[in-house]
């Protein structure tokens, strides 16, 4: 699958420099806001892009910057009230689709299941990235010819070491009979345990009698026992009800007419968001007894996982996706080996690192508002990143915490090298690129795709050799009012980051000529990083985006219509308290958008998977 | 059956660039006396290729100025010398898009392999050409396909089974080799072929999934049975590979097992790319030798070619926009340098499949290779005059060696081509004013 939000970017940082108004009036800047209070915030703000867009000097629409980030809520109950959302507006859910595990969720699921020492090799089928999120690609993709060959060379790779001689003893609870022939009795609690586990949920009679047989088959074929339970946990580990998370609905008694995910679904449905893993024994029990659709027992397991460690990997699973890491993590942020000597992949998978750290400190270990995020000083550091930021690290290995001084340029997570390489060309860093993904990902807000039938021959810059930085070289094509409104909603954001180059060094000079890093955001001016990020912390659509980016990401599709209410409930909620990520995860869970559905997703023309 | 003679041939570049030599001589006495066909009497596979490079060329110095057998090469087919007799030059044709956008480096592309425009951005408008040809001729091999990127991105492929469902591009030559030649290989010389037990097995336990699943399907909603549709398609290519190693692969004198390759680097580079390119080939010429897929597609750059010098800060696809058209030289000299670098890798490509000897003649004449581009003048994302040419007879089927023009035509009439040569039943492609019913008739026999 083309990821999309990669698919475009290289075009994008040229075409949109280019655009045309007339095609830009067309296809005005779309914002994904629903409720009508919002949407007067979006018309606001649309009619003033579209002015921008059309060449005018756009100007200053959003209201006054509300405060920073706002203190603890006094009082914030340390537990979910089952009550929750009792004044929350009623929601009408969208459809559910099954998902296919991402790769994250197959190793953390083997690993809880089968013991953390069995290996993974091979390369997965690649996760696929919808509507800026790879939650949401997983509700379209499905298996292709060498998708499912892979996964049917690392379910035997799997199998074959989770039995192995020195580990069976270990997963298997009885003792067979005889280890050189088939015992149905012990096979037949073998595929039942870890059958349970695997599928999340309890099997039926006859598929525990299906995997016997597989066991039997083999065990008597070869003559080994061993050799039977691997055929029956390769064939578990095949079956689409592992690969795929088939969470069932049902007609709600508490509301006619209503489709509610099971209590069992519901068990997948929390572990996955929270820990990114299959539920634990405890959970399963929990579904499996019908707790999961009651309201205080739900609270209660809720509480139980927001307490746990665990909740760190749910957090750092739901920012690498948001910030698109997958990326870093598959090798392909590269820089050029002559430009960036000093850049690895050793380093690029550090700065992912040293992101995903400040974000867990801040928002679990710490329970500080999301805002500050943009603005934190409070940092961690490995040897290799030192190298790059050029602060010392004392520890030889592993990460140790850092905090950027006062007047250092640092501070906030748009300063972090992850983000700044990430959104960058292997040869230059890209105001376009880094100004967008602030736009779309950070702000929740479209920016138009690049229209076709563009001529560039009419864009030939003869001074192009002479233009030494990126805001001279950006320049040119503000100089024509056709450009400029369109870049000025990217551009001026990633200007205030070009004192740092493609990996995310600081510089002072691109060519030899002094770098400007001062920009513009919704309006407020600011003269550098830093007063980005304190712009960021600021803006009135940053906690309402995470909000919406959170809902997509824990329901693995778009946000429905009738879903519009609520998100306006939850951001007035968490204006009050502070945008803080536990509180979020309460009233999103909580809610009938996490559990309840619309029924099964239909298929759409055109969309078929066969 | 007895297999006492000599082996001995070249390989080439897959060993980390070293030249390495293994034996292989022809092997007549399993040959027809014509030796277009196996002694057993089955014939030699005919199979089916893309190459893509992306942002097109130069029209006025791309195209030759002289149609038919023994065209002109211009500046930039000139790496074509000694290949040309081979391959076919299509040129001329367009992308008519009946009002819609032209969404940049993508309609040019994806009207190439689905015959349809897209109607919006991102939009995948149907299933693949090489899909479509796989699902014809592809039953009978291990892969039904194998699709190969030289970036280092497996998300980028233009082989797609449905618009939701995209096969990716396999992008380390050494997982290509494992996922070849790794533990499922039998060789089909192998005289002492004794099928796994274990297989026999494997089969057995995939229709116990089979079997559970059937409930599954009727508890999902129309999208998800469709995806779960896709699920099982996917486990029957399994089943198949799994029955086709069982009953042990036919003879095939041309087949060895190639070296692994080592020390491999990914990258966009350009001199990366151009070594994981002749490293992939290496690969899939073996992997045809041996009959273990008959429709591949090799991915040279995609349609936003990221293709870049070392130490340059910016790419093909930049270039194509950025650079100005050089007044004196009439185009822009430091994009046409990756056009002309892409073509050179594709004669490469040529060259390799030309140089194996199969049967009476080479393994490319048993190949029908299609290499096109997403759009022929980049830096205005021009889709009209995209360029298309073919390499191989495809075991006769088709003339090779000619240039045809056919200025304003669909270019869904290469498509229609291609799936009529390799033997679909079809009559037209395309939708809307790329629909045709013309197939190029002056290269077929």
């Amino acid at each position: 699958m083309v990821d999309e939000r990669f698919a475009t970017l290289s075009d994008l940082d040229l075409d949109l420099e280019r655009i045309t108004a007339s095609r830009v009036a067309d296809r005005p800047v779309k914002m994904r806001m629903q409720s009508k209070r919002n949407r007067t915030a979006a018309l606001v703000l649309l009619f003033a892009w579209v002015l921008g867009c059309g060449g005018g000097s756009g100007g200053s629409a959003t209201g006054p910057a509300p405060g920073g980030p706002a203190d603890p809520p006094p009082g914030a109950s340390p537990n979910t009230p089952p009550d929750l959302l009792a004044d929350a507006p009623p929601v009408s859910p969208g459809p559910a689709a099954m998902r296919r595990l991402t790769e994250a969720q197959y190793r953390a699921s083997v690993a809880d299941v089968l013991g953390e020492d069995v290996e993974i090799g091979g390369r997965f089928e690649p996760d696929s990235r919808r509507d800026g999120l790879l939650a949401v690609g997983t509700s379209f993709v499905s298996v292709t010819p060498a998708g499912f060959e892979q996964y049917d060379a690392i379910a035997r790779s799997v199998a074959e070491q989770a039995l192995a001689p020195e580990r069976r003893a270990a997963l298997v609870a009885c003792p067979p009979a005889s280890v050189a022939a088939a015992d149905d009795a012990c096979a037949s609690d073998f595929v039942r345990r870890y059958g349970r586990r695997l599928l999340r949920r309890s099997l039926a009679d006859d598929e525990i009698a299906r995997g016997v047989a597989v066991a039997r088959e083999t065990a008597t074929a070869l003559g080994d026992f061993y050799a039977g339970l691997e055929m029956a946990l390769a064939t578990l580990l095949l079956s689409p009800e592992f690969l795929f998370r088939v969470e069932n609905s049902e007609p709600d008694p508490d509301h006619a007419g209503r489709q509610r995910f099971t209590s069992t679904a519901m068990a997948s449905r929390l572990s996955y968001l929270l820990w990114n893993t299959a539920p634990d024994e405890d959970l399963l029990a929990a579904g499996e007894r019908g707790d999961l659709v009651d309201d205080a027992l739900l609270a209660a397991e809720l509480d139980r996982l927001l307490d746990s460690p665990r909740l760190e990997d749910g957090v750092r699973v739901f920012f690498s996706d948001l910030y698109g890491f997958d990326q870093i993590r598959q090798g392909l942020v590269r820089k050029d080996a002559t430009l960036f000597p000093a850049y690895s992949q050793a380093l690029i998978e550090d700065a992912e690192e040293q992101t995903l750290r400040v974000v867990a400190e801040h928002l679990v270990t710490e329970d500080e508002d999301y805002r500050g995020l943009f603005t934190t000083r409070r940092s961690f550091m490995s040897r290799a990143l030192g190298v790059v930021y050029r602060v010392p690290v004392v520890s030889g290995t592993g990460f140790e915490p850092y905090e950027f001084p006062a007047g250092s340029d640092r501070a906030g997570v748009l300063t972090h090298l992850s983000l700044l390489a990430l959104y960058s060309h292997p040869g230059r860093s890209s105001p376009t690129l880094r100004g967008k993904f602030v736009r779309e990902v950070l702000l929740c807000q479209d920016v138009p795709p690049p229209p076709g039938n563009i001529d560039f021959s009419m864009f030939d810059d003869p001074a192009s050799g002479t233009r030494r930085t990126a805001r001279d070289r950006l320049q040119a094509h503000n100089d024509n009012p056709a450009c400029a409104g369109c870049h000025g909603l990217m551009d001026p954001i990633g200007l205030g980051l070009e004192k740092m180059d493609s990996m995310g060094a600081s510089r002072e000079t691109e060519n030899g000529a002094a770098i400007d890093p001062s920009g513009q955001l919704n309006g407020v001016a600011f003269e550098d990083a830093i007063g980005l990020g304190e712009a960021m912390a600021a803006d009135e659509l940053v906690g309402p985006c995470f909000v919406r980016s959170f809902l997509r990401f824990a329901v693995g599709r778009e946000v429905a219509d009738g879903e519009g209410e609520l998100l306006d409930y939850v951001n007035q909620r968490l204006g009050e308290s502070g945008y803080r990520m536990r509180e979020l995860i309460r009233l999103i869970v909580m809610s009938d958008a996490f559990r309840s559905t619309s029924g099964p997703r239909l298929a759409v023309e055109g969309e078929e998977a066969s | 059956m007895s297999r006492t003679i000599d082996r001995r041939t070249f390989l080439r570049g897959v060993a980390g660039g070293a030249a390495i030599s293994v034996g292989l001589p022809l092997l007549d006495c399993f040959l027809n006396d014509s030796g277009t066909a196996l002694a057993q009497g089955g014939p030699l596979p005919v199979r089916f290729g893309t190459w893509f490079w992306g942002c097109g060329m130069n029209p006025q110095r791309w195209i030759p100025t002289t149609v038919g057998p023994d065209y002109d090469l211009p500046p930039e087919l000139a790496s074509l010398a000694d290949v040309k007799q081979y391959v076919n030059v299509l040129s001329g044709m367009n992308t008519i898009l009946d009002g819609r956008p032209n969404y940049p480096h993508q309609t040019g592309i994806m009207t190439n392999i689905t015959g349809t425009v897209p109607g919006a951005d991102g939009e995948v408008s149907g299933t693949s050409l090489d899909v479509l040809i796989s699902r014809a001729i592809g039953g009978g091999t291990r892969f039904r396909s194998i699709e190969m990127a030289a970036t280092g991105r497996p998300t980028q492929t233009y082989s797609f089974e449905s618009a939701g469902v995209a096969n990716p591009s396999a992008v380390s030559p050494l997982d290509l080799y494992s996922r070849i030649f790794g533990a499922g290989f039998a060789d089909p010389n192998d005289r002492d072929f004794m099928p796994d037990p274990r297989l026999v097995l494997r089969q057995s336990a995939l229709s116990a999934i089979r079997d559970d699943a059937a409930r599954l399907e009727r508890r999902l909603g129309s999208h998800d049975r469709q995806r779960l549709d896709q699920y099982f398609t996917s486990l029957r290519q399994l089943e198949q590979q799994l029955e086709l190693s069982l009953s042990g692969p036919p003879p095939l004198d041309a087949c060895v097992r190639p070296p692994e390759p080592k020390g491999e680097d990914l990258g966009t580079d350009l001199p990366q790319t151009a070594k994981t390119h002749q490293m992939m080939t290496e690969l899939l010429v073996f992997a045809l030798l041996c009959d273990q897929t008959r429709v591949f597609n090799m991915l040279f750059s995609w349609s936003l070619s990221e293709l870049r010098n070392p130490g340059a800060d910016i790419s093909h696809h930049q270039l194509t926009h950025d650079e100005g058209v050089d007044e004196e030289l009439g185009y822009q000299p430091n994009a046409t340098f990756f056009a002309l670098a892409s073509m050179e890798a594709w004669a490469g490509f040529v060259t390799r499949l030309a140089s194996e000897p199969e049967g009476a003649g080479t393994l490319l004449d048993n190949c029908l290779v299609m290499a096109h581009s997403d759009s022929s003048f980049a830096k205005s994302h021009d889709v009209n005059l995209i360029p298309f040419m073919t390499a191989g007879s495809a075991g006769g089927r088709i003339r090779s060696g000619i240039h045809v023009a056919a200025p304003g035509d669909p270019t869904t009439r290469v498509g229609l081509t291609m799936q009529q040569v390799m033997g679909l039943p079809v009559s037209e492609f395309g939708t809307r004013s790329m629909l045709t019913s013309q197939p190029i008739s002056e290269i077929l026999t």
